[in-house]
């Protein structure tokens, strides 16, 4: 291969990289100053809250409720071992509150309302319904990216609480019935170990990570072309970015409001 | 050749208007005028710039270099709020319809009113079903849903919307495209009648002469980024244009030789 050729195509990746880093950057930012300038469309951002929060809810709770409950076996059967059986409630309330619940939470939400949303801009974008807003006097930033980034940005975190409840509920359940533990001892347990800030910090990675999936399902549904393909590619993108962003975001929020404080 | 408008400050005036999509060049020094009033048919084969045309003129695309004056207010260059309030003279009826699936019919005929102009819901809604009676349409279509519609009545609700904020200036895409004989005559004169009714000026982009000779007052034909020909619609068959003489006639042979590539 002639090494001039390699060099051409490894200096385009790099800068379709950079090109592409720069665009998603513009978007955001349009998004965050069109976030804070009304006027806000109150009725959309309901409708979205109730699609994004209220939805998702049973996904959500359901995988919630079996992570709590499978947490909470594998603990018990890890700990037993060294007879520290009696921090089975301690691990499951703080997996759950300040890692499990908002990064499942997010992964589950992600693979359900970014690829709607994509899905639905970028039927949007091909069939000129967004160019159409545009010659109705109507800014699409305004009427379609801001109620879905807000209420992502809102209903996750009230998704993530009720999701935390929901698993330390079923740590509860199998810990009680399965593993013999005093259901008062139990919740003792889990009381008396649980901060304000472990609640507080998982919400706070909620609001990102509900921040991010609704921004990468815009950005990718609002950019789509090409047709029925440019809208796959574009809930493919949407789901990706979102899911390596979540984890990517994780370690970053971890590093921040745990080992940092 | 001759893309002026007849008389007067024109309604849209386009002068050198450039615009590239990486190498390949679209609009190359394009020149068109359109008078008050006036309705001009843009006709040329597909991927000749027709649409790109239009959507620089709306404001839906930017245009790499050239001057574009509404009203005589130079659009090039402009901050976005300013060319906003300018764009607000514009209606468009869009080749595909594009009706907001997510909404019922009467919303989208109304959506101009309520969410651009602020206009109460009720109020709105008594003046999109005066609309859709404009156009032939019933109250009760009103109330269904634009995937529930056939072709000829989505092409009907979109021209209901172009005109229901009543503007000055309507731009057509491929209007009876897609659309049976019948149904494209039909269509065409729901376009005449409410330009005429509205004293709108019209823009429309077609290749379809049956079309063009219907709706329009002057003919403009263009070819590789530039207007090659404009004149009455009535002169359209004495062109002495060879390119114009081509198309009009739907020949294989000519000097256009059909693109086989986009790019």
């Amino acid at each position: 291969m002639n090494p001039h050729h390699f060099l051409a195509s490894i200096g385009a990746v790099f800068l379709n990289g950079l090109s592409a880093a720069g665009r998603m950057a513009l978007f955001t930012l349009s998004t965050l100053s069109h976030c804070v300038r009304p006027p806000i469309y109150l009725r959309l951002l309901a409708r979205q809250m109730i699609d994004i929060g209220y939805y998702s809810l049973p996904v959500v709770g359901l995988t919630a409720l079996f992570t709590g409950m499978v947490l909470a076996l594998q603990t018990y059967t890890g700990f037993s071992n060294f007879a520290a059986e009696s921090s089975v409630p301690t691990v499951v309330v703080l997996s759950v509150t300040r890692e499990l619940g908002p990064v499942i939470g997010a992964l589950m939400v992600a693979g359900r309302i970014g690829a709607a949303i994509a899905a639905e801009l970028g039927t949007m974008r091909v069939t000129d319904q967004i160019d159409a807003l545009t010659t109705l006097s109507t800014n699409p930033f305004k009427y379609l990216v801001v109620p879905r980034v807000l209420a992502g940005t809102i209903a996750m975190p009230i998704l993530v609480f009720i999701a935390d409840i929901i698993g330390v509920f079923g740590g509860f359940l199998v810990g009680s019935y399965k593993l013999h533990f005093n259901p008062s001892a139990y919740l003792q347990h889990t009381a008396d170990f649980l901060q304000t800030n472990d609640v507080t910090a998982g919400l706070v990675k909620a609001a990102v990570f509900g921040f991010v999936i609704a921004l990468m399902g815009c950005y990718f549904g609002y950019n789509s072309k090409g047709g029925a393909e440019g809208v796959g590619a574009a809930t493919t993108y949407a789901v990706v970015s979102a899911s390596i962003l979540i984890l990517l975001l994780d370690y970053v929020l971890t590093a921040i409001l745990f080992v940092g404080r | 050749m001759n893309p002026k408008a007849p008389s007067g400050t024109p309604k849209i005036a386009v002068r050198g208007l450039k615009k590239s999509f990486g190498r390949k060049v679209v609009l190359d020094g394009l020149d068109l005028e359109i008078g008050v009033g006036e309705s001009v048919v843009v006709i040329g084969g597909s991927g000749t710039g027709k649409s790109v045309l239009a959507k620089c003129i709306i404001g839906l695309m930017r245009a790499d270099g050239g001057s574009i004056k509404i009203d005589g207010e130079e659009m090039m260059g402009r901050p976005t709020g300013e060319r906003e309030r300018v764009m607000r003279k514009f209606g468009m009826l869009f080749q595909g319809s594009a009706l907001f699936d997510s909404l019922p019919v009467w919303q989208n005929v109304a959506f101009g009113l309520i969410q651009g102009h602020n206009i109460a819901r009720a109020e709105a809604k008594k003046t999109a079903l005066e609309k859709l009676a404009q156009v032939g349409l019933g109250p009760e279509v009103g109330e269904l849903r634009p995937s529930e519609l056939s072709g000829g009545m989505q092409k009907r609700v979109a021209l209901a919307r172009a005109i229901c904020a009543e503007p000055e200036i309507i731009i057509f895409d491929e209007p009876t495209t897609g659309l049976d004989p019948i149904m494209a005559d039909v269509i065409n004169d729901l376009i005449i009648k409410c330009v005429r009714q509205l004293g709108a000026t019209a823009m429309s982009i077609t290749h379809d002469m049956v079309s063009a000779r219907k709706i329009a007052d002057r003919i403009a034909m263009i070819y590789k980024g530039k207007i090659i020909w404009s004149g009455p619609t009535a002169e359209i068959d004495h062109s002495g244009n060879a390119h114009v003489e081509q198309f009009i006639h739907g020949r294989a042979e000519g000097p256009i030789q059909m693109e086989v590539r986009a790019h």
